[in-house]
């Protein structure tokens, strides 16, 4: 029986926890912190990358390798931005941890700061996240009353302030050089790279963007030491990640499993399997973005290089599920409709090719769809993907190319009834 | 134009940022918050000022973001999520009852100025769906019986316990 790992949720999970400074503390926080600060920060990042931590915002990308890119002697301050953005259809497990644990997600984000050398870290919050919002900032102003923040980080003699960021509801802005002109006080829109952010970020000024899921284990990693952590995962996809499991299952939920567990087995014995007992039609494994996979393909491991193998990608470890009952036709159409609408109408295969997705799906739900239409569909999808300034047009291609293989039959079909 | 209070926010806002223009959203949002959740061109011009940005760059950047309104929202704003796993276990329904319940469509106010709706894309609730957020407070797991309970309760709340947008 599959059973959590538990790190990240630890204190979560314990009875009576409340995520205050208080708890925290008595639950063995900010002793990460302490350790960090006793090492040079190039330390603290080559055990970050011994331990082989990967991004949890989608891509997967090695962070301390992230952290080694960081431009120094450019004479400017440099940053770390915490992407807290958390809008891909899916995915809800940051929220989980501002939420409930603030300071073991607050602790790796000051490492991360000192690491990188940064005085002030800023973590971009998506506007709808209130109480989350909520949340950190009272955490964040408790660090500051105990003397944790402030011009003596933990007592030291670093400096270090953190401010929360409010967004306003824009998913491109969890792309990250989207996100920075919006901390810029922009619209948020995809800068063209390079430079990237590590040399030219915020206010052009060297920056590491990192996801919430991605910090918080940075306090872990100095917890526990790289060969703990690495030892916690599979090969090359180390230490544990946070599953949000949704859609036809019987226990949907934010669980914390060991990264390369299997995928059936997080469906079936911590999701308690598809409800209503009906049979299981698809799974998308990583955020709507995600190629869809067939009930028949998901017997994998759930890491990303397992689900990457399987044509697919494990993205910000959002599985969705649905069961036979499913019309993917409509499932698609509402995927299409939500890149349509957050297409920040830069690029022109992104911004025309979302609305004729739309508009063709649309067109087969009114039972007005033809092999023309199909085809044409394959066509927009396809030409979207790998030519546009950010991963948007991505996103919207892989659904699209990936529904019409896995499931052509539910397409015809409403044209078949048409005619 | 801000209340005292809110004027401290904004000065605390505008310390934290090595530009005043970074704190342009941020600002937007305490505007907005403060002109009972919208924005008009008169509370634009005054962020513009505090920004030290043009009141076009402000207005450019405000109809970028869904969270800035330009009409007055109702006391309750129902924001309610369709997106793709809300979809999958019955968002849509959720925000049909709701039009149905309150006699409008989503992007309007009732007549009384009690609740608007909006339809939202995803407000990552999904592992709680369906779910909607009304003003600042998430609601999940989602039934008809649920919301007409809450319309009810809602309906009904004297105007000094209110919690507001």
């Amino acid at each position: 029986m599959l059973e959590e790992t538990l790190v990240l949720f630890r204190n979560i999970r314990t009875p009576g926890y409340d995520g205050t400074l208080d708890s925290y503390r008595k639950a063995g926080g900010y002793q990460s912190l302490p350790k960090a600060l006793a090492m040079q920060p190039e330390e603290v990042i080559a055990l970050v990358k011994e331990a082989g931590l990967r991004g949890r915002g989608g891509a997967g990308f090695p962070t301390g390798l992230k952290w080694s890119f960081m431009a120094k002697n450019t004479g400017k301050p440099s940053y770390l931005v915490c992407n807290a953005d958390e809008s891909e259809p899916g995915t809800c497990k940051d929220r989980e941890l501002m939420l409930k644990d603030p300071h073991l997600f607050l602790e790796g984000m000051m490492i991360g700061c000192y690491a990188l050398g940064c005085h002030h870290g800023y973590i971009y919050v998506r506007g709808e996240y209130f109480p989350a919002i909520k949340s950190l900032n009272k955490a964040i102003d408790d660090c500051y009353r105990e003397g944790i923040l402030g011009p003596k980080l933990l007592g030291g003699d670093y400096e270090l302030d953190l401010t929360v960021h409010t967004g306003a509801g824009a998913y491109i802005c969890g792309e990250e050089s989207a996100l920075l002109d919006s901390l810029e006080g922009k619209r948020g829109h995809p800068r063209v790279k390079p430079p990237f952010p590590a040399v030219a970020g915020f206010n052009s000024c060297p920056t590491s963007v990192n996801n919430v899921e991605t910090l918080t284990n940075v306090t872990a990693i100095l917890e526990m030491g790289a060969d703990a952590y690495k030892s916690l995962g599979s090969p090359n996809n180390a230490g544990t990640h946070l599953v949000s499991l949704s859609g036809h299952v019987n226990r949907p939920g934010v669980y914390e499993v060991a990264m390369g567990v299997g995928l059936r087995e997080i469906i079936q014995e911590l999701g308690g399997g598809v409800r209503g007992g009906k049979q299981l039609k698809g799974v998308i494994p990583g955020g709507s973005s995600s190629p869809v996979l067939r009930a028949d393909e998901i017997d994998i491991a759930y890491d990303f290089d397992s689900v990457g193998k399987a044509g697919s990608m494990m993205g910000s470890s959002a599985i969705m599920v649905f069961d036979e009952d499913t019309d993917v036709v409509k499932l698609l159409h509402r995927i299409s409709r939500f890149y349509n609408h957050e297409s920040c109408g830069q690029c022109t295969p992104c911004r025309e090719g979302t609305h004729w997705a739309r508009q063709l799906l649309r067109d087969f739900l009114q039972n007005n769809g033809s092999e023309r239409k199909l085809n044409r569909l394959q066509r927009v999808g396809r030409n979207m993907g790998g030519t546009t300034l950010c991963a948007l047009g991505d996103a919207a291609s892989m659904p699209i190319v990936s529904f019409l293989k896995k499931f052509p039959d539910d397409f015809r079909q409403y044209y078949a009834t048409a005619s | 134009m801000f209340s005292p209070e809110t004027q401290q926010q904004v000065d605390r806002l505008l310390s934290r940022y090595p530009i005043r223009r970074n704190a342009l959203l941020p600002l937007l949002h305490l505007a907005q918050k403060e002109n009972q959740g919208w924005l008009d061109s008169k509370w634009v011009n005054h962020v513009a000022e505090l920004c030290e940005v043009s009141p076009t760059h402000v207005e450019g950047v405000a109809t970028f973001y869904t969270m800035f309104r330009f009409r007055p929202p109702g006391k309750y704003h129902l924001q309610v999520c369709t997106c793709v796993p809300c979809c999958l276990v019955g968002g849509p329904e959720i925000l049909e009852h709701l039009e149905h319940k309150l006699g409008i469509h989503a992007g309007h106010t009732t007549k009384d100025g009690l609740f608007s709706i909006e339809e939202m894309e995803c407000i990552g609730a999904c592992a709680y769906a369906p779910a909607m957020i009304v003003n600042e407070d998430y609601v999940e797991q989602l039934t008809p019986e649920k919301i007409d309970q809450l319309l009810d309760t809602l309906a009904t709340t004297p105007q000094e316990q209110e919690t507001h947008a």
